[in-house]
Parts: structure tokens; sequence; C-alpha cells
């Protein structure tokens, strides 16, 4: 087997500074899985077409597979397991409350995309979510109910 | 009084067949059922739960697994709740009686004096000091269940289905609960390099460049199958892409230029299935019509994952496939070595919609086990072999003919289905039927599949016969047998027949310028088929009484999934103004005794929503054998601005057995879709998907 060049790359990831030696060429995706055992970044096509792999670089939502590491020094990351549990995220709070998933495997991409959403819209219709969704596939048909979510989470901000 | 066994009890008679402690001291459940993202998992703990009387929150469920539960067969066909649901109520009850006499042994009281609820012993009323943890160490696992169960009535459960949540969803947003995430020091990562069908045979290629790839470990060649086994994901999956531009691959088979073509017009043997003759000569006008399903993907978002051990001539397996015993058999098959070396184990993978790559995962991850003894090497598929290597739902093609007799009464119904296999899991035809084995150095072949009989539910006949009052019915199946892989995807032949019944029907109600509801209504003596019919018209009514614009319409379509499960009535409808949109599904159903409403409705939606993107939107092309799509690009499925807005009706009926939910909506939503589509502009499409493109073409 053959070695490969490492880069020394400096970056945070939810909320706590790393330095590490790594192939720059290897995507986010496999970084945070495999490097930092962030597991709850899914692999779903490897291929930027599915979502499930969705994480927030400094503020805006990306296909981790997409994106080489050597491209992200010094950038802010945040994956599913930056959100609060206990109290719940209200993103994560929400998405429980209207049992918004069957076998769950899209929904920690759904997530990181509706909190980069609600970071950056002070508020959005449905058809507007639909719309920003629309990078996101969910097999099962729990659609809707990850729109109800979204939508509640908007309304209450708006004191609705 | 004695309940009826169910029949997974007569498998599994004991209490210890079902229950034992953990070393915490926590009582466990065994299922032979797996959690498959339909949340069954929640439901069956609660049926056991109720009928011990021990909060769900106290017990953990352990889904199938080889060495500790009863074989209970696939998890398939909607029978979680209906059969594994029944057996664990069975033995909970018997769990219940035993703890309870010994309760009485130690308060010196007669057992029926006393009572389990909430996790305690009631004595007439009181809570009592005896510790049910206590009782679990004391009494005896071997009592038979069938000698102490008696099932609480429905009055005597808590009627809570409407606060049953799903207690595992959080983790499934931030934890790692897949198998695909599964991880341990000295974990090996295989990669598979499939060949390009099923069909093809590898010539060459330099095993010695792909070892020296970087990570790479160990490079496995068993006749035509390819398994790399490397240090990381990262590196497995880039060897995998470097191996497929050097392995050279030959072609075996001969590929039909359009297999939707060789299916319809296939001469092959056909079989009468179900025959139902009144006395007289059914007289009256004939209609008919002819439909077409393409292949479609199973294409869960997470593609196959297996991981695999071997000690010495023993294998363990992970694996989210739905039959671990099946897998099991079919391993031993493979391979030709005794079941009792191979133990396989449930994990939970992406959402299930029938017999995908979980299996073929599984015997690739064995296949490359094997040459690191010793070594977990866990496999995740690429997004290219999930849509390349699993088995797709079959193409189908079916043809209906109605005669209308007297009063605008049908009087008679011919119903001929052309279909690929449905049904091949894997080890049921007596051989294997996994991917791999088909192409090792000593191959096993999988048999022709025999698809499903109708005692079963019916393969590609499932549906064929129509749930309506007709006296005269006939149903033929002809199976085509094609060089592509199929097996069962939800719904299985429901989907295509229900689509032919239901259009035929609307078709003729149309005809004789009568509502299509009355005219089904005509035709329909259940009662409980009228009351969702009835319930969904009347909560749609009002949106169906709007005025609508141009390119606007509302179609309705009615099923019983397999003529003896859920009940099933929705109204669709379509905006074609601008594009082919479906915009809103009102649907009633009735599944009998509802356990999680929310997890009922969640499945019913789900479906509607699945089916509708079948409908309107998939397709699986071929190049040659080679299916044709890599990519989601290659393979559009519905995207969240094209989802209706879903209401379902649930009608409760406590009282009466389950039916099962997972699967009774997705085939009358694509009738209901092409009614609608035929009642905004007229035109009738027959050949799935209803694209703009098919809609022009049928206009």
């Amino acid at each position: 087997m053959r070695n490969v060049q490492k880069t020394n790359l400096a970056m945070t990831i939810n909320g706590t500074a790393h330095q590490f030696d790594i192939n720059p060429k290897i995507p986010l995706l496999y970084v945070l899985r495999d490097h930092f055992g962030l597991r709850a970044t899914r692999f779903g096509c490897g291929q930027g077409t599915c979502g499930a792999c969705t994480v927030s670089v400094n503020g805006q939502p990306v296909m981790s597979c997409e994106l080489s590491i050597g491209e992200l020094q010094g950038s802010e990351i945040e994956t599913a397991e930056g959100l609060d549990t206990e109290p719940a995220h209200p993103v994560l709070a929400e998405l429980v409350a209207f049992q918004a998933g069957q076998c769950g495997y899209c929904l920690s991409g759904i997530a990181m995309r509706a909190k980069t959403m609600l970071e950056q819209h002070k508020n959005l219709d449905r058809r507007e979510i639909a719309a920003a969704l629309d990078d996101h596939l969910c097999r099962c048909g729990s659609h809707n109910r990850v729109l109800d979510a979204i939508e509640s989470l908007f309304r209450k901000r708006q004191g609705a | 009084m004695q309940a009826k066994i169910p029949g997974p009890i007569s498998t599994g008679p004991l209490l210890s067949d079902w229950f034992y402690i953990a070393e915490d001291g926590r009582l466990i459940v065994k299922t032979g059922r797996v959690e498959l993202g339909q949340g069954n998992q929640t439901a069956l703990l609660k049926m056991t739960g109720d009928e011990l009387g021990i909060p769900t929150a106290d017990l953990i469920l352990e889904m199938a697994r080889t060495d500790r539960a009863v074989n209970e067969g696939f998890t398939a066909g909607s029978m979680s709740i209906s059969e594994g649901g029944l057996a664990l109520r069975c033995a909970g009850s018997a769990l219940r009686s035993v703890l309870l006499a010994e309760a009485a042994v130690r308060l010196e009281v007669a057992a029926d004096q006393l009572d389990l609820r909430s996790g305690k012993i009631e004595l007439n009323g009181q809570i009592t000091d005896v510790n049910v943890s206590d009782l679990l160490q004391r009494i005896s696992f071997s009592s038979k269940i069938e000698e102490h169960s008696a099932p609480k009535s429905y009055q005597q459960r808590p009627l809570d289905a409407d606060q049953v949540t799903r207690s595992d969803l959080k983790n499934r947003i931030v934890g790692a609960p897949f198998l695909h995430d599964l991880h341990e020091d000295g974990l090996l990562y295989g990669a598979p390099v499939h060949p390009p069908s099923m069909t093809s045979v590898l010539e060459c290629i330099d095993i010695d460049l792909v070892k020296d790839r970087p990570g790479v470990v160990e490079v496995v060649r068993d006749g035509s199958f390819i398994g790399i086994v490397a240090l990381s994901p990262f590196e497995a999956a880039e060897a995998v892409k470097f191996a497929h531009v050097l392995a050279r691959w030959s072609e075996t088979a001969l590929s039909p230029n359009d297999p939707m073509v060789s299916i319809a017009g296939s001469e092959a043997d056909s079989t009468t299935v179900f025959s139902q003759v009144d006395s007289g000569t059914p007289e009256g006008t004939l209609h008919q019509t002819e439909v077409a399903r393409p292949f479609l993907m199973h294409g869960s978002i997470g593609p196959a994952s297996a991981m695999a051990v071997w000690r010495d001539d023993s294998v363990r397996v992970w694996s989210h496939s739905q039959g671990v015993f099946q897998l099991r058999s079919a391993i031993s098959m493979a391979l030709a070595i005794e079941e009792a070396k191979i133990t396989v184990i449930h994990y939970p993978g992406a959402g299930c919609y029938g017999h995908n790559g979980a299996d073929d995962a599984a015997f690739d991850a064995v296949l490359m086990a094997r040459s690191v003894q010793g070594k977990r090497v866990k496999v995740v598929w690429s997004r290219r072999d999930e849509f390349r290597a699993a088995p797709m739902g079959p193409g189908m093609v079916t043809r209906v003919s109605a005669t209308l007799g007297a009063d605008n009464q049908i009087v008679a119904m011919n119903i001929d289905v052309n279909s690929a296999p449905h049904a091949n899991r894997p080890g049921v035809n007596g051989t294997p039927n996994l991917r791999a084995a088909a192409y090792i150095a000593a191959p096993v072949l999988p048999a022709p599949s025999k698809d499903l009989p109708l005692a079963r539910g019916g393969g590609a006949e499932r549906n064929a016969v129509p749930g309506y009052d007709i006296p005269n019915v006939e149903v033929t199946k002809r199976l085509v047998h094609l060089p592509f892989r199929t097996s069962s995807l939800r719904a299985l032949g429901a989907f295509t027949n229900v689509f032919a019944i239901e259009t035929l029907i609307d078709d003729i109600a149309a005809d004789c310028g009568e509502d299509s509801v009355a005219f089904r209504l005509r035709h329909l003596s259940d009662p409980r088929a009228r009351d969702v019919i009835e319930k969904v018209a009347h909560a749609s009514a009002t949106h169906r009484a709007e005025p609508e614009t141009e390119g606007v319409g509302w179609g309705f379509a009615y099923a019983r999934y397999k003529n003896t499960s859920g009940y099933c009535a929705l109204f669709a409808r379509m905006d074609l103004s601008e594009d082919v949109r479906i915009t809103d599904v009102y649907c009633a159903a009735d599944i009998g005794e509802v356990i999680s409403t929310d997890g009922a409705c969640n499945q019913i939606e789900g479906g509607i929503v699945q089916g509708a993107s079948w409908a309107l939107k998939e397709t699986v092309l071929f190049e040659g054998l080679t299916i044709e799509a890599e990519s989601w690009l290659d393979y559009p499925i519905i995207r969240f601005s094209e989802v209706p807005r879903v209401s379902v009706d649930l009608i409760n009926r406590p009282a009466l057995p389950s039916l099962g939910c997972g699967e009774i909506s997705q085939a009358p939503i694509s009738a209901a879709i092409g009614n609608a589509i035929k009642d905004a502009l007229g035109v009738r499409v027959r050949s799935l998907p209803i694209t703009r493109d098919a809609i022009i073409a049928a206009s």
C-alpha cells in the first residue's frame, strides 16, 4: 500500500479548535466520521445529490461529501452532534415533536439545513422552506412532517 | 379463557424464547422481527408492556438475531403488528401470569387478588412491597406460554394509541444508530467491485495494482467477485473507483431490447390463480384497459451495509436484512457450511421498503472478512452499487377487462398479470439468491423465482382479485423471466393491479355518467370498505367543492391491501396547469386495532408520498443488461417542493385485530393520481410514470 502526502490544517468543529495532519483531498464527510468520530453526519451518496451529509460550514449549509478537507483551513464547522440535546436545540425538539421521520437517515442533514435556514432568514413560508430543502432527499415520505416542524419554528419566532 | 396461539408462539413456546434478564437485571424482550425504520420497535414494545403491566421504559427490545430470537420469518408484508405483536402479547400475558403466581406464593394470597400495573404488584388495588425485579429472578423462564397466556381484552388495555411516540427519533438525528456508523478500533472497511450485470464474467484485473493503492489491506478475488479491504472507508471507496477502471468484463447473456416490451408481449405459460364463476353467462358491454409499471428502485437514502468477522470456521454477521434466519440459511447454501457456524444479528440500516441489497452486502462482507481472519470488516455500498446491484421492483403489465351488465352493474372481470418475479428473497427457492453467490468461483445460481402464491398474499397477482362484489372473476399470472434481478418491493403486484382495476372502474363509471364514488359503493357490500370511502369523501368534500381552474382535477381510488389487510380510500388533487403537480391527498384507512396512531399515520403518509413518487417520476433505465443509473441525478424521486399536503383519518377499531398499515396506501395513490389527471384533462395515461411527456403523448 502506498503512502499519501499530508497537510497540516486548523479548524473549529462544534466549538472546539482542532489542528491535525491529513490528506487534503479527503472529503469533509469522511474526516468528520472517521477522523473525529462524528458519525451523525451520514453517508448517503458521496456525489452531492442527496443532502444526507449536510453540515454547517461558516454558517452555510454544505454537503460534506463534496468538499475536500484541504479547502477548509480556518473554517468553523457544525454537525448534528453540535445540537444541544438536554434541553434539545429547537430544531431537534421540533423535529422530534412532529415525529418528522421514519428511518431518520436523512434527518441529521435536514436538521443542519434547518439550523442554517433559521440563522439566515427571519421568516420563510412553507413554499420557501420546501424549496430550501430540495437538495435533501427523503425516501420514507416524511416530508410533510419536516415542513410542519420547520414552519412551526419560524412561526414561533414570529410570536404567532 | 385460552386465546388462539399465534404462529410464532408455536415456534417459540417457552417464556425463555421471548424474554431473558440482562446482567443489570433489566427485562429483555426478544422479537424475531426487525426494525426497518417503520417504528415497529415502538409498537412491539408497547404491546408487550401493556400486556405485562410494566412501563416500556423499563423494558429493552432486542430485535431478531439467529442465536437468540424465535424465527418469525421475514419482517415483510405489513405483519409486524398483526403477527409479531400478537406473539409478544401472548408471551407477555404468560410472563405476567407467572409473575403474579410467584407473587401470590410470597404474599400467601390467591393470584386473582393480585394485579401487575405500572411495574408494581398490587393486592386488591393496593401497591405491595413485592419487587418485580426479585420475582423475575425467581421465576422459571422454561414455563410454557400456552399454559399461562390469557391476553387482556381490549377494554383492559390502555386505549392510548394517540399518545404513543417514537423514543428513538432523537438518536437517529444526533446519534450514530445505524450499521453504517458502527465503529471500533481495528475495524476494516470493505467495498465490493460489482460486475456490471448478473451475467458478466471478470476477464482480468491486476490485483497487485489495486493492492498498491493507499490504505488497501487486502484484495479478495473469488471468481468474478472482487472485494477491497482497506483501513478507512475513503480509501476503500477510492480503490474501488480505481479497480472499476482496471477490471475487464465480458457479458454472457443477451439483453432484451426493451424489457417492458418483453414483459407485455411474453407468451410464457400463464396460470389461473383465482377463479370465481357465478351461475349464468355474464352478458353486457366489454370495457378494457392495459397498464404498465416500469422496473423501480428501492432507493433507500442509506446504501446497503453489513459487518462480518470470521473466527476459525465460524462467521458472525451484522445486517439490516429483513430476515436474519433466511440470510443465515442463504450464506450456508452459498458457502456449503453448516448453519450452526453462522450467526446473523440484526442491526438497523436506513429505511427498507422490501428486499433490497442488505443481504447481498452481508454476503459481500462475509467474503471479504474471510481473507482477514479474526478482524471485523464493515461494508458500505456506494450509491452506484445501490442503484446497479440491488434487486429491483419488477416491471409489470396488467390487463383488465370487465363486462358491464344490466343496471350498469359489473358482472365479470378478468385480470391478466404479466410480471417479472417478485418475492425472490434469499434462500426461498432452495438457492441462496445472494448476489455474489452467482459469480464466485464455486457459484450457486439462483433458481427461477416462483413468485408468491395468492394464499400468501400473492406476488405479481397481489390485489389482482378486485375488492368489489363481482360475481365472475378470473385472474391469471404469467411470470416473465429476464436476465435482471427483481424481488419484493413494497406492495408487490398490488401497486400495478390496483392501478389497473381502479383505472378501469373509473373509466366505466364515467361511461355510465355516474359519480365514481357512488359507482364503487354500488359494488361494495363490505361495511368497513364503505366506511373508509364515505369518510374520505366527507373529509375532502369542502375542498372538492371549491371552484377549480382549468387543468385541475380530483381522482379517487380504493383498495383493501392483499384483500385481507388494511382498508384504504383516498382522493388526490392534481394541478396540471403549469407542470404535473400533486397538491393534496385525503386518505381514510381502517387498519383494525391501532397501536400507535401517529406511527400508523406516518406509515400511510409515507406510502402516499413514495407511491406518488413512483407514479409520477420513477423508472429504471437499462444499457443492455446494466442498470443505467449511477446517481440520484439519473433516478429522480419526489422532492420537498413536489410533495402534496396529506391528511390521514384512521378509523380505530380496538376490538378488532390489527391488520397492518405499511403498504396499504402505496397502490391506491397511483390510481387516484391517474384518475385525477383524467378528471383534469380528459386524458388517460396507462403507462407509469405519468410524466408531462407521457400526458402529451396520450393526449
